[in-house]
């Protein structure tokens, strides 16, 4: 193993955890409420600007040492984007709770389209950029050549891999994780033991709207630069991993993310960068042919 | 007979009459600019319709096209193709333009301006390089700006001749514009004798090339040539920078803005890259008086702006030497005479390219701005 095939590992595990994030939000909605909420990967572009908006703010207030920044964008990004993703439920899926299951999937189209449109008026249709925050990067040494990795790149595996651990116990441990469980598990049960099940959809989709949050910090501060139509690829790869890795499943959602990421930078190293997408996407059709329910989904039981 | 040359009087007398009155009922001329208004490359659509809106105004001020006076539509394609054949078809009908300038991307280039040969009219892009664009035997297509086979020729010797490379990587976002001319500077490089260490495309709209990056580095290119956008030329530069990838970056006119700065996240990752663009037509004296009305405004007239102006002012001086808004005359008339225009006199051969295209190179600065070389 050559030091080329370990930097496109790194290239893909940073990459790839990002698309687990945003894959996240999509994988519990369709788990607790079995839609696909499209408006997704907006949620995503928003926090994007949240987050540009959030340093130039500290910047404006005087304050330039990164952790305090970074603190700083990263409690303000996921508390408001948390909010958009509590208004897109009640806005535009909550009146539809009962109506057919192909309403809130157009719903969830138009709220994509009026977030884009929203976002485009507001902030303007140019490309949108930050200064690099965090400089430098870490060089790892193997044979004559090397893996470079940037501090950033660094930064934004670690918090991926603590957001996630911090969704685990969420969901695992506490009180909150039971009432998202039980709901998911069967919705009319719950609610008939006294789970208002409506308000934990509301959690379950600012949960996921934190993570897309969290994702768009760290994807802000590694790219530097942004537009409104930037949900889109993002989004349907992030949605793409959610079924590769079996949608409905929180590590699936990782997984399926890590996959992709990892397939993506290894075919574009050892092929060629033109058909990345037609290869991850083969894997995924391979992937669903062998196990529809994805990697790490439970197959669906029908009841009669 | 006496009766029959009054018939004919009467005849002719009702003629000019009508044509009068159609003249009367079109009063103003209704110029489309059409181009990306929104999207990634807005800052593009934003030059073009600064410098049309200017020289509209300017044309106005000193008595319009035969004494008439200039109205402009705004028209977004958002660099889509679709898009473009859509507002080409809604300038025509509906707004019922009688010249375009536009579009800029190629791929909406060369969609739309088959709309408006259809439709008879004239039209001249500003900005759109990809030689398919005048080649396809269209009346009315102009174009003010030189061509990729051009613009690909000066990248190649520069990378040759200047900047000594024997291994260059060739990317391209496999978009009309990008991927040709990716292709017209590979050309000239393998015909001075150089073979291409790589030659790959990337997908518009992502932000991660850190891949393709990596496999630039295994391949030990000291150059790597970029036929694409400011929005993923600027990931793409930061990435190999902060992958310790020290080649030098090497593009065509698709950068040339500002933004190219904020995509790359900072002045420092852009520092060094090479351009071609045509000679800088802020540095040509004809457009002197013209760049200051600009400045006053506060408004930069960088990368197509003056294109645009220019583009407006051809399209004027078609109409009135023609003496008429028809797209066969008014294009006869402009590849038969020269005209004069804010970056200088510019004249047309057969095809709607300019007789003389003026390509060099330019550099930016760690200041991020850029300047010929």
């Amino acid at each position: 193993m050559d030091a080329i095939f370990w930097q496109q590992m790194v290239n893909g595990l940073t990459l790839g955890a990002v698309y687990g994030l945003i894959a996240i939000g999509y994988t519990m909605v369709y788990g607790i409420i079995g839609m696909i909420n499209f408006a997704h990967g907006e949620v995503y572009m928003v926090s994007a600007y949240l987050a540009a908006i959030a340093i130039a703010l500290l910047g404006f207030f005087g304050i330039h040492s990164f952790p305090l920044v970074i603190l700083g964008t990263l409690i303000f990004t996921i508390v408001v984007t948390g909010v958009y993703g509590f208004a897109i439920e009640r806005i535009a899926y909550k009146p539809l709770r009962n109506s057919t299951r192909l309403a809130p999937l157009i719903s969830a189209i138009g709220m994509s389209l009026i977030l884009q449109n929203y976002v485009q008026l507001s902030q303007g249709a140019r490309q949108q950029g930050i200064p690099t925050l965090l400089e430098g990067s870490l060089r790892l040494h193997i044979g004559d050549d090397f893996v470079q990795l940037t501090y950033t790149k660094v930064f934004i595996l670690v918090a991926a891999v603590l957001g996630m651990l911090a969704l685990t116990f969420i969901i695992q441990k506490t009180r909150l994780g039971r009432m998202c469980r039980a709901t998911q598990q069967d919705r009319k049960m719950a609610q008939i033991l006294g789970i208002n099940t409506d308000r934990v959809i509301s959690y379950v989709f600012i949960i996921g709207a934190a993570m897309a949050g969290l994702a768009g910090v760290l994807i802000t501060l590694n790219y530097g630069t942004f537009d409104f139509y930037a949900g889109f690829i993002i989004g349907i790869k992030a949605f793409t991993a959610a079924v590769l890795g079996g949608i409905g499943s929180l590590p699936g959602a990782m997984l399926g993310g890590l996959i992709l990421g990892i397939a993506e930078a290894q075919f574009s190293g050892m092929v060629n960068t033109d058909y990345k997408d037609v290869f991850s996407f083969s894997l995924l059709v391979l992937i669903l042919i062998f196990r529809p329910q994805g990697l790490l989904g439970r197959p669906q039981v029908t009841k009669v | 007979m006496p009766h029959n040359g009054f018939r004919k009087a009467v005849m002719a007398m009702a003629i000019t009459y009508a044509a009068g009155l159609t003249t009367l009922a079109q009063a103003d001329v209704i110029i489309g600019v059409a181009g990306p208004m929104t999207g990634g490359n807005a800052a593009f659509g934003e030059q073009f319709w600064r410098g049309a809106e200017q020289a509209a105004a300017d044309i106005n001020a000193a008595g319009g096209i035969d004494g008439e006076k200039i109205t402009l539509i705004k028209a977004d394609d958002a660099c889509e193709p679709k898009q473009a054949v859509a507002v080409a078809n809604r300038l025509v009908d509906s707004d019922n333009v009688v010249a375009v300038v536009g579009h800029f991307c190629s791929s909406s280039t060369i969609p739309a301006s088959e709309v408006y040969d259809e439709a008879g009219i004239i039209s001249i892009t500003p900005g759109s390089t990809n030689p398919q664009v005048t080649e396809r035997g269209l009346t009315g297509e102009f174009r003010m700006c030189g061509r990729d086979d051009q613009q690909g020729t000066i990248a190649g010797d520069y990378i040759v001749d200047t900047l000594k490379a024997t291994k260059v990587a060739v990317i391209h976002d496999k978009d009309t514009y990008g991927q040709g001319l990716a292709d017209a500077t590979r050309a000239q490089l393998n015909k001075r004798g150089v073979k291409e260490v790589m030659y790959e495309g990337l997908t518009r709209g992502e932000k991660d090339f850190n891949a393709l990056v990596t496999k630039i580095r295994a391949s030990g290119a000291d150059v790597v040539y970029f036929g694409g956008l400011h929005p993923e030329a600027g990931p793409l530069v930061r990435q190999m920078r902060e992958q310790g990838v020290t080649a030098k970056f090497v593009s065509g006119d698709g950068i040339v803005t500002d933004e190219l700065v904020g995509t790359a996240g900072g002045p420092q990752f852009v520092d060094g890259v090479l351009m071609t663009f045509g000679a800088d037509p802020r540095l040509i004296p004809d457009g002197k008086a013209v760049i200051e009305k600009f400045r006053a405004n506060g408004y930069e007239p960088e990368g197509y702006t003056l294109y645009s102006y220019a583009s407006v002012q051809a399209i004027a001086a078609a109409f009135n030497g023609a003496g008429s808004t028809d797209g066969a005359e008014a294009s006869q008339w402009l590849k038969s005479h020269p005209v004069q225009t804010v970056m200088g006199t510019k004249s047309f051969d057969e095809k709607g390219d300019l007789k003389v295209s003026d390509y060099v190179m330019y550099q930016w600065g760690a200041d991020g701005k850029y300047k010929q070389l």
